[in-house]
Order: C-alpha cells, then structure tokens, then sequence
C-alpha cells in the first residue's frame, strides 16, 4: 500500500497566533497512497496542520513541501493537486447541488463539458444523484457532508485532505463515507484525515499522528500503537477498594488504572490471562474486551477535559 | 535543511491578480443571473418613486429653472449616480459579508488556485458591475421623461463602472473592518446618507456656503459621480467655485480614478490582514 515516495514533508513545521503557539516544530512526512491521521484532542493542532498542508495559513517557521513543491511559495501548484473538504459546511448555498460541482470546477480551469461529466460521476459516486437540483439548504447533514467530500474530488487531486469527516454523521452516514474514503484509498489517493473518531481512525488509517498541544507525541500504525501502549486486553470492573486490592495481588505486573468509578487493567499478555480471574469475584459483573485506539489515545492525551 | 524563519516575509507587496479574478466575478454574476427578476424589481423601482416624490410632487412648487433645467431634470442625474452608489457599496458591504462570514464561500474559493486578492478583487469588479446595470437600468427609466438632453449620455455606463469600482471599493474597506454585519450601520448613516443629500443630487451645490462646497468636493466621492454625470446627460455642468465645467470634468475624473485605485489596493490589503492569519 505505501510506496516510499515522500508526498509531504515538513520540518520544524510552526504556526503561531499572536503569542499562541498553535504548531509547534513538528515533523512529519507523508508517503504516497498511504491514509494518514491526525489524532488529538481540541485545540492540539490538527486542524491548523491541514490548513498549512492547502497553503490556507501562511507558516510561522519552518519548511512545508508538498509534492516537492514549496508551501509558502508554490501555493497556486499546491492547490491545483489537493483537495479540501473542510470542517465546517462552505457549500454555496445560492447554488444548487450540480451546481456547486460545476461553479467550483470552474475555480480550477476545468472546461465545461469535462466538469459536468466529473460532477455527474461524482454525484452518482457519493448517492446524490437524485438530490442534484436541489439547494444546499434541502440537504440532510449527511447529504452534505457527502457533497463536500465530492467537491474535493472534482480537481481529480493527488491529496486529499478530510477535516473531521464524520462529525456530525448518524452512524449510517459515517459508514457511507467510511465506504467512500476506502474506494479512494484504493484508487491511490493519498488521504490525510482529523478524527476525534478512535474506531474511524482505526478502521481506515494506515498510520496515526497522535497531537498534543501543538506536538506530535506518538506516531505508527494504530495496531502497533495499541500494542506498544496498551497490550492486548482490557479488563473493566466497578471500582472498589477490596476488587483494587485483589486485582494488584493476582496481577502484579499488570497496568491498573482508576477511570471515574471504573478500574481498569491493562496487559499485555496473550488472550484469555484474564478468564482465571473470573471466579475470584464471585458475583460481580467483569467486562474483558480488546484494547483499542481511544485507550492508547487517552493514556497518552490524558483525561482532561479541552476547551 | 535550515529552517526559514519569518516566511510572511515572502507575502507579496502588491495585489497578486491573474485572470482568475473573473471566475470570481463569474460566480457572483451566475448567482444574479439566476435570481435576475428579485434583483432587477427594487432597481426599477426606486428612481420611479424618488421621480414622483422629488419631481413630480415637490418638483411642481419649483418653478423656477436650475441653471436652465426644470428641477426634474436636475435630479435624473442625481437619481442615475444614487443607483451606482447604492448598487456597488451595499453589493460590497451587505452582500460580500454575507459571503465571506456567513456562507464562507471566501474560504472555500482560496481552497482552489485562486489567491484571496483575486476573491477580493473578483467582488469589486462585480460591485462595479452591479453599479453598471443598476445605473444603466435608472437611465433607461428617466430617458422616457424627457430627462436626457444629451447624446454622452451613451457614455453612463462606462462611468458607472469607475463609479461603482469607486464605492465599492470604499464598501470592500468597511467590510474587512467589519466585527459583525451590524457594524455596516456607521457607514450608511454617517457617510452615504450625508452623501445622498449633500452631494448635488437634490440641489445645487451653488446653494451651499463655499466652505462646504470645498468639503463636498474634497471628501464626497457622490459630489464629482453627480457632477460628470450630469454632464454627459444633460451636456452641460454646474460651475462652482469659481472653476469651469471643463476644469470640473478633468478634476472629477482624476479624482474618481486616483480614488478608486487607492481603495481598491487598499480593501485587498485590508482584506489580507482580516483572512490570512
């Protein structure tokens, strides 16, 4: 799936705002065909990066190659081979559906007739073919959200970069994206995505870069990371002094964390250490599941609330 | 590698325009192509009821002439150069916030090749267009009144034009300044209706003490709009302040070029400062 060509690069990428330090001196590279996502809580910096990438925010310090060509100078080129599907909704509402395909293809130099057959392809693509002569305002948040990704597509861009995709998706919605976005990766797109979304994280990235006030703190392919940092699995009961006590002496060498009124236990030993474990608390409810994603993200992010 | 400090030092001194400014212009013209009957209605409508009032209602308790017009015909040029002002500052103020802040269709645009000063500068040229049409369209309604005595009169839209890249360049300023949409009331209340009264529309500024002849002509960019284009509807202008008409033309129309350049340079600058971050 990834080939070694380096698609984007940064060094010591920065931004800042007034005194705010947004991003702060991160490095990344991006290979070609690869589905990278940013990780992090609110304000980390996700969102910032990507703006970067589309040439959208100027850099404070640092370099920023895409495709080889210099961010800050090389902006128009950048733009002609990234598409950008934004977090909140900038449809153009005083148009309709095909319409909004069509106007924006235009912004690219794309000639009419192309731009029609991309958008009718398009619409048929994301399931909005029937909704094509309607305003922006007729359609659904799904519906949009759709519309915007297919706005992205219309360049027939090398990049594609996903803000928050699925924010604000019923989970019928955030599955037809899920859908579409692994079409796309097939096809060799390269797709950079912001989630706050663990399970879409881990069910479409090939590698996560983990944010944290404006750093990256962590990055690899969520397997590996959830092996490195949280085991294998992950055993959950009521909290109780007694249940603590008795869970440090069967399992010494395992990971205990207290989570509100929940412990839990975290090993990294293979499947099934903690069956034994059941007859010892006679009576009380043992939830024994995977680990994933969202505990790798919360031990490294911690729990405290952002914003 | 070495790392590039400061890189906003690379933002180019002077608006960065291509041919892309009309795909900006394009997009605005599509929209009023589409909703063509809503946007035409107030445009015919207005300079008919300012006629009855003004000209026909408080026009027939003057009867004497204004330099050798009836007062009627005095203000088909005033009612011609208030269409381009209205038609060029609300496009740039009302409208373009409306796009930039609310629809984000901004964003969205500079999402593509196209650079912000090109955004911006695709809304002025279509503010100046807006002004074309809507000053073009009071013409047709006044020339039927008998209110057009001149053969320059052909040449209103083209002045409509500078006009209206004029006002909405002043327009575009005030919008970049803008916190929120309500912010637009100072401008309207405290610099275009002044203007709309006190710039030779309704009356002569001969009427005027000279002092304030001076600020009109100084300040009031309705005042050298009013005065050319009246001169090309009527073939003649008001001489004031011991100038000739011809000194007035020439001063009028290098002061609305000298103007509208310096304010549309100007809100794209304005315009960077507010977006680019």
């Amino acid at each position: 799936m990834n080939s070694s060509e380096v698609l984007i690069e940064a060094h010591n990428l920065t931004k800042k705002f007034n005194d705010f330090v947004a991003v702060d001196h991160i490095d990344f590279e991006v290979y070609r065909g690869e589905c990278v996502g940013f990780l992090g809580p609110n304000g980390a910096g996700k969102t910032t990066t990507v703006r970067m990438i589309y040439c959208f925010l100027p850099l404070t310090e640092g370099l920023l190659y895409v495709a080889g060509m210099d961010a800050p100078t090389k902006s128009r080129d950048i733009k002609k081979i990234v598409g950008v599907a934004p977090q909140e909704d900038n449809l153009d509402p005083d148009f309709t559906v095909i319409r909004n395909l069509e106007v924006y293809a235009r912004y690219f130099d794309i000639p009419k007739t192309e731009a029609a057959r991309r958008a009718a392809d398009l619409l048929k693509f994301f399931q909005l073919e029937e909704k094509q002569t309607k305003l922006i305002q007729e359609l659904s948040t799904g519906m949009k959200r759709r519309l915007i990704i297919a706005r992205a597509l219309i360049n027939e861009p090398q990049i594609l970069l996903l803000d928050e995709p699925t924010t604000g998706l019923d989970p019928q919605g955030r599955h037809i994206v899920w859908d579409e976005i692994r079409f796309l990766m097939k096809r060799g797109v390269t797709i950079i995505l912001t989630t706050h979304y663990m399970e879409e994280a881990a069910t479409l990235c090939d590698r996560v870069l983990v944010m944290d006030n404006g750093k990256i703190i962590e990055t690899g392919s969520p397997k590996k990371l959830v092996k490195k940092h949280v085991g294998e699995e992950v055993l959950e009961m009521a909290f109780d002094e007694t249940t603590l006590h008795t869970l440090k002496d069967e399992l010494p060498d395992a990971r205990i964390e207290i989570y509100g009124d929940q412990i839990r236990v975290f090993t990294n030993q293979p499947h099934g250490s903690f069956e034994r474990l059941a007859n010892k608390f006679p009576g009380l409810p043992i939830s024994i599941r995977n680990a994933n994603l969202e505990d790798v993200f919360l031990k490294l992010t911690g729990r405290k609330l952002r914003e | 590698m070495t790392t590039n400090n400061n890189r906003m030092s690379n933002r180019p001194l002077l608006p960065q325009l291509t041919y892309r400014v009309w795909r900006v212009w394009r997009r605005n013209f599509d929209v009023f192509a589409k909703t063509i009957f809503v946007n035409f209605l107030p445009a015919l409508l207005e300079p008919i009821l300012y006629l009855a009032a003004f000209g026909v209602g408080l026009g027939t308790l003057i009867t004497g002439t204004i330099e050798g017009s009836s007062y009627i015909q005095f203000i088909g040029p005033g009612l011609i150069s208030i269409a381009i002002m209205y038609g060029s500052f609300y496009e740039c103020t009302y409208a373009s916030f409306v796009r930039m802040y609310f629809q984000k269709t901004f964003d969205a645009i500079i999402a593509t090749p196209i650079n912000l000063d090109e955004v911006i500068a695709g809304e002025l040229l279509w503010g100046a267009t807006r002004a074309t049409i809507n000053g073009t369209i009071v013409l047709a309604i006044v020339a039927p009144f008998g209110l057009v005595s001149s053969p320059f009169a052909i040449l209103v839209p083209v002045l409509a034009f500078l006009g209206g890249l004029l006002f909405a360049s002043l327009g575009m300023c005030f919008t970049a300044l803008a916190a929120n949409i309500d912010f637009f009331n100072f401008p309207s209340f405290l610099f275009i209706t002044p203007m709309f009264l006190l710039s030779g529309t309704f009356f002569p500024l001969t009427v005027l003490p000279s002092a304030l002849q001076t600020v009109a002509l100084a300040v009031l960019p309705l005042t050298h709009l009013v005065n050319l284009t009246r001169g090309l509807v009527l073939g003649r202008m008001d001489s004031f302040l011991g100038l000739s008409p011809e000194v007035l033309a020439g001063l009028s129309v290098v002061w609305m070029t000298f103007v509208a350049l310096f304010f549309f340079i100007l809100s794209i600058f304005l315009m960077r400062r507010k977006l680019i971050k």
